[in-house]
């Protein structure tokens, strides 16, 4: 019974990725990659990733789309219709021949891949004891590898920080469209409940699937919610108290890293100190990074109107 | 006592499932976009439900069915509001109802 569902997941996921491609449609290319998104997170689901399943439902599917369509919207004031250019055959079949060489290259290094000397999953486990909490994905992320995290954190304030620098302030016109009344009313009903399901999976990071990056993405969900509902103003740009949210959860994350480096080793918690630690740096991130990723939508939106 | 549940749960996911054939069929079918959202909101939701109900009786405790339960207001807020947001916006584009035969628009 698992077998046909997986082959019929499998399936659809090949066929969605290619129809998003192979369309001349931008509008329907946007809606496979964004149904894309949702077997996907269904496929992690299927793999016993939770973790990764919300982040991709919650990012790849939910924000990346909104976004895209968003763009879409917006290139659509400014683009002529049929813009849309033909890619010569050759060309296409030689972006096909080289993506199949790729394909079959990867498949075979994974096929013959040597056994690893190093057994992670064993190292993990021996040493969830000493990590503070009690989910291994947690413990991996914020403290085995809490570099990765914070590189990573640097890495999406610099794109937020790019994007602001390339695309020019510009005076906001005023949007007079009246507050629709059911999509506020909604906004109004589901926000709260938003809230409290990203502090669930704040606090639920340190012994089940959640934590820091799920619920900024929910948080950053509710926030493009309340813009799109007219609740919330696009923002112009990052004004003090702003500029102090997005940037808390690094400034708190490589302080605390840089404090500890004075003890020895870059991020290795005391062990009495680590869930604290854990805990104080997520609730950072989960500011900061639904701020960011609120920022990706709500600081674009703000220059919408502009010819 | 079992048995009655497994069956009992069968039928119920069995009818949710027909709603949502019935809703897809509606989908492929229906000839403009305002009967299209009438079809899929009204057989999907009671669909949903039933689908929801199915899984209820078989859930483990009743915390894990209330959090079943739970999906399914959800869901039929947003999907109504939804299905509202985009009849509005093709009636603002200009798109106008097919009306049948006796009707005259």
């Amino acid at each position: 019974m698992s077998l046909i569902f997986d082959t019929l997941l499998v399936a659809t996921l090949l066929w969605s990725a290619w129809r998003s491609l192979a369309t001349s449609d931008l509008v329907h290319a946007v809606v496979m990659f964004i149904v894309f998104g949702l077997l996907m997170s269904l496929a992690w689901a299927r793999l016993g990733a939770p973790d990764i399943a919300l982040a991709e439902a919650a990012i790849g599917a939910g924000l990346t789309g909104a976004l895209l369509l968003d763009a879409l919207r917006v290139s659509n004031q400014t683009a002529q219709p049929g813009s849309l250019a033909k890619i010569p055959a050759l060309q296409r079949m030689a972006v096909l021949l080289i993506s199949t060489v790729l394909a079959i290259g990867l498949i075979i290094a994974v096929l013959y891949a040597p056994l690893p000397s190093i057994q992670l999953p064993s190292m993990v486990e021996a040493n969830m004891a000493q990590s503070g909490v009690t989910h291994t994905v947690t413990a991996v992320l914020l403290n085995f590898r809490g570099y990765d995290t914070l590189l990573e954190v640097a890495v999406l304030l610099l794109a937020l920080l790019g994007m602001l620098a390339v695309a020019p302030a510009r005076p906001v016109s005023v949007s007079h469209v009246p507050i629709d009344p059911v999509l506020a009313t909604l906004a109004r009903l589901l926000v709260p409940l938003m809230i409290l399901t990203a502090c669930y999976l704040l606090w639920a990071g340190d012994h089940r699937p959640g934590g820091a990056f799920q619920a900024a993405a929910v948080l950053a969900a509710a926030g493009v919610l309340l813009h799109l509902a007219g609740l919330l103003q696009a923002w112009i740009r990052p004004g003090q108290l702003l500029r102090l949210g997005l940037s808390a959860g690094f400034v708190l994350f490589l302080s605390l890293a840089a404090i500890l480096l004075t003890e020895g080793a870059l991020l290795r918690y005391p062990p009495v100190w680590a869930g604290a630690l854990i805990l104080l740096i997520e609730a950072g991130l989960t500011l900061s990074l639904s701020l960011i990723l609120a920022g990706l939508f709500l600081l674009l939106s703000g220059r919408r109107g502009v010819p | 006592m079992n048995v009655a549940i497994e069956l009992l749960s069968a039928a119920l996911l069995l009818v949710g499932a027909t709603f949502y054939l019935a809703g897809t069929v509606g989908l492929l079918r229906f000839p403009d976009v305002y009967a299209r959202l009438h079809t899929l909101t009204k057989a999907d939701n009671l669909g949903l439900g039933f689908i929801i109900l199915g899984l209820a009786v078989q859930a483990d405790s009743l915390m894990m069915a209330c959090k079943l339960l739970l999906i399914w207001p959800l869901v039929l807020m947003a999907s109504a509001t939804v299905s509202y947001s985009i009849a509005r916006r093709a009636d603002e584009m200009g798109i106008a109802p097919i009306s049948g035969d006796g009707d005259s628009a």
